[in-house]
């Protein structure tokens, strides 16, 4: 039997890829032009759960700018928006104002928390799974492969010289590549500005410039991060695989090969024992399946996004050679070791490190929600003229002036109450408001009014060179009240 | 130079030079380093050709022009007319604006008229009536209830394009004689005058011979302009000597010296210095600073 193309067996009916680990630490070097890494197909649960995964993220990403939440007329009904015009940011139920963003904070640092402790558990999830650079380039691979055809098709298709069919399938996949980065950029745009909106004037030149620069922009990294990039920017750009060894220890998950089971590995003959030999039948299944290049036998490392899928690949060579699965799974570095010294492994999830990123979590969590949930929908600030201090009339009785400032972070228009509670025989007057009104002040819907205000205090009710004033302001409509303290200055008692 | 030298570590050549032993790796450039290097040039010689950049013989405005037609000088006036063509509007309501309510009425002017006056007021007021308009000895408070020639939205205005004492002809004006250096009276009248002026607002523990002898002084001299009673006579700019306030000073020693020199304060008239609704919206400013009259019928009726 002659077949035309002789191919190197690791064990019957598995070949033996020929293929460097082009990514590795050793191999890579910084002056070197990329070497090009052809990712092969698997298929099993990881891989399934990366599909699933990644329709979630993409499919999130693109119908949330399109979610819609009814906050009454004087504010827009999207869910989710990022109003730089409006001074706004809106999420939901949540509403934050530009003095308010300590609350940013307060999502960036739960966030930060949960990568902690996701990372402290199982390893680098994040990067495996839901990192955009992970979900895009997952996708830009899809398509590559639908035009070009798995790993060997794509090496052959690059070799060969250029003609028709090469054509076509590179001019299809970038096409395609750029239409999927456009529909990025595009639904970026769609959190600063109303989705619909957008959507009706963008094609038509109505949007405005930042929304074509931002739109251009996120087209050009995702088609060049997604497409051309791909492993340089995990590898290079991004700081997370340099943080994540101060972020996992020796007990957490990580994708592993098993050491202990796998060597001395080696390529095995149909019928030959399994004796004194080890599983790995160095096929290099795990190899050709990893798109960032590496080789995963040579233990854990900077590069690994641990996307699993040398796992999956594993799995299906022991499937067929009819060994048990789980060659290459997920592990942790203290039972790598034990399992070398032949004892049982062990699994610790409640550590110190786990449970003070718990606790932080818990504590921050709650402590935004709590003051989310209680948000002042009323603030009220006041400053004393300090140029001058104060003011004598010519009867000699003296007069302070303020500026009291109301916001009104409600969607309807609100007259407020004010209460001034001061020195004896004290006199108010608001300045370009009638007296006849009152101490009653109209602050528009989500807005912030300055209202001057002068108090005036007979000289012979002056007993100190300062004396303490509340104002109390409260909407008619409602018993919520905020208070402002503040004082009276008079230069004291003659 | 010696032959090229090769680092044992890395097998990397150096670049010949050594700094107390230390030498440094020929490494090449990083190739996106070089790129973005490579478009900067080339954007460059675009950027020539787009901007003013090479200085030009003389007949060329000295530069190079460049075909956008972009210049900075240009873009400021610019800037500054699309600046006065957003306030002109508010200046036009400022200036067909009837007095201070109808400018109050309206809270969008009454903001503009405020901003536009503080702004005015720190460029031309502040250096003698201070940033807050609390004044100083001789430059009055612009804050209280005082006012020498009436506090009105109208005088306040009249006041500020004419000036006071000012070398405008329809300028305020009043001369309060030096009684002391022009020898009108003598040391002793004065402090008797002094005492009796100081009586005038609660001021009490002074010898009532002096009193008397001031009072005489003070109707046969003062009344005529500060009242028979020390009110004062807003239409001369004679103030209340009655009040609290004092302008040059409430001590005895500073009364005494204002009756010796007669004081002469004079403010610039703003009338062609400012335009009309400026001048409008600072009146509207100091008004507002607290101190501000409803006019009366009878100032109506004294301005007429």
């Amino acid at each position: 039997m002659s077949t035309p193309q002789k191919q190197a067996s690791a064990a019957h009916g598995v070949p033996k890829h020929q293929v460097e680990a082009v990514n590795d630490a050793e191999t890579r070097k910084l002056y070197k032009k990329r070497e090009p890494i052809y990712p092969k197909l698997v298929h099993g649960k990881f891989r399934f759960a990366k599909w699933v995964l990644t329709a979630l993220a993409l499919g999130a990403y693109y119908f949330i700018p399109f979610l819609r939440w009814d906050r009454g007329p004087s504010a827009p009904d999207q869910a989710v928006l990022i109003d730089f015009e409006g001074h706004r940011f809106y999420f939901f139920f949540i509403e934050i104002w530009p003095q308010e963003i300590y609350y940013v904070s307060g999502l960036l640092i739960i966030a930060a928390l949960s990568l902690f402790l996701m990372t402290a558990l199982f390893g680098r999830v994040w990067c495996g799974y839901a990192c955009p650079q992970t979900v895009w380039t997952d996708l830009f691979i899809a398509v590559e492969r639908l035009f070009e055809g798995d790993r060997n098709k794509r090496i052959k298709l690059d070799r060969a010289k250029w003609s028709f069919n090469k054509a076509w399938r590179k001019v299809g996949k970038h096409a395609v590549w750029l239409v999927i980065a456009g529909a990025t950029g595009g639904a970026w745009i769609l959190y600063f500005h109303d989705a619909f909106d957008t959507l009706s004037h963008f094609f038509i030149g109505g949007s405005p410039l930042s929304a074509y620069i931002f739109f251009g922009i996120l087209t050009f990294t995702t088609y060049a991060l997604a497409g051309t990039m791909r492993e340089q920017v995990c590898t290079y750009m991004c700081p997370w695989p340099r943080i994540q060894a101060a972020m996992t220890d020796r007990d957490a998950l990580n994708v592993a090969y098993r050491v202990d089971r796998g060597e001395p590995r080696g390529s095995h003959k149909k019928n030959e024992s399994w004796e004194g030999r080890g599983d790995c039948i160095d096929c290099k299944a795990c190899v050709v399946a990893c798109p960032m290049g590496i080789d995963i036998r040579n233990g854990s490392q900077l590069e690994c996004i641990q996307c699993a899928l040398c796992i999956d690949a594993c799995d299906d060579i022991m499937k067929k050679i009819e060994l048990p699965t789980g060659l290459i799974t997920y592990d942790t570095d203290i039972n790598i070791d034990r399992r070398q010294e032949g004892l049982k492994p062990v699994y610790r999830f409640l550590r110190p490190r786990v449970l003070v990123y718990a606790v932080s979590l818990v504590i921050v969590g709650s402590i935004m929600l709590f003051s989310l949930t209680n948000r002042a929908s009323l603030d009220v600030n006041v400053t004393r003229d300090r140029n001058p201090n104060f003011v004598q009339l010519s009867d000699g009785s003296v007069r302070n002036g303020y500026t009291l400032k109301i916001i009104n972070r409600t969607h309807g228009d609100i007259e407020y109450s004010v209460e001034i509670d001061g020195p004896d025989g004290l006199e108010w007057r608001i300045l370009g408001q009638d007296a006849m009104r009152g101490l009653n002040v109209d602050v528009p819907a989500e807005r912030t009014q300055d209202f001057r205000l002068f108090l005036t205090v007979p000289r012979d009710a002056i007993t100190s060179t300062n004396e303490s004033v509340i104002f109390t302001v409260s909407p008619a409509n409602s018993d919520e009240t905020r208070t402002a303290e503040t004082v009276f200055l008079s230069g004291g008692p003659r | 130079m010696s032959d090229k030298h090769i680092d044992e570590e890395s097998g990397i050549a150096t670049t010949g030079h050594e700094w107390d032993g230390i030498r440094e790796l020929d490494n090449p450039m990083p190739r996106w380093w070089l790129w973005i290097f490579y478009a900067c040039i080339a954007w460059s010689v675009v950027y020539w050709v787009l901007m003013p950049a090479w200085p030009a013989p003389p007949g060329m405005q000295g530069h190079t022009t460049g075909i956008v037609g972009n210049s900075e000088r240009v873009n400021v006036a610019n800037d500054l007319n699309a600046l006065d063509a957003s306030r002109s509007e508010f200046f036009a309501r400022l200036e067909s604006a009837d007095g201070y309510s109808a400018i109050e009425a309206d809270p969008a002017l009454f903001r503009f008229a405020l901003a536009a006056g503080d702004s005015t007021f720190g460029n031309f007021c502040a250096t003698c009536h201070g940033a807050g308009a609390q004044g100083f000895a001789g430059y009055p408070n612009l804050n209280d209830d005082v006012w020498l020639w009436g506090g009105s939205f109208d005088d306040i205005r009249t006041t500020l394009l004419y000036g006071i004492r000012s070398d405008h002809p329809d300028t305020r004006f009043s001369q309060m004689p030096a009684y002391g250096a022009d020898e009108l009276l003598s040391r002793e009248e004065i402090r008797h005058v002094r005492d009796y002026v100081l009586s005038l607002s609660g001021e009490t523990g002074f010898e009532s011979v002096a009193l008397e002898a001031g009072g005489a002084v003070f109707a046969s001299q003062c009344a005529t302009c500060h009242g028979d009673t020390g009110m004062g006579d807003r239409t001369q700019g004679a103030p209340d000597l009655t009040d609290a306030i004092w302008l040059y000073g409430g001590s005895p020693e500073q009364v005494e010296n204002s009756i010796w020199r007669g004081p002469y304060g004079v403010m610039p008239a703003w009338e062609g210095r400012l335009n009309d609704p400026t001048i409008t919206a600072l009146a509207t400013y100091v008004y507002s600073l607290g101190g501000g009259e409803v006019a009366t019928e009878t100032d109506e009726a004294a301005s007429e």
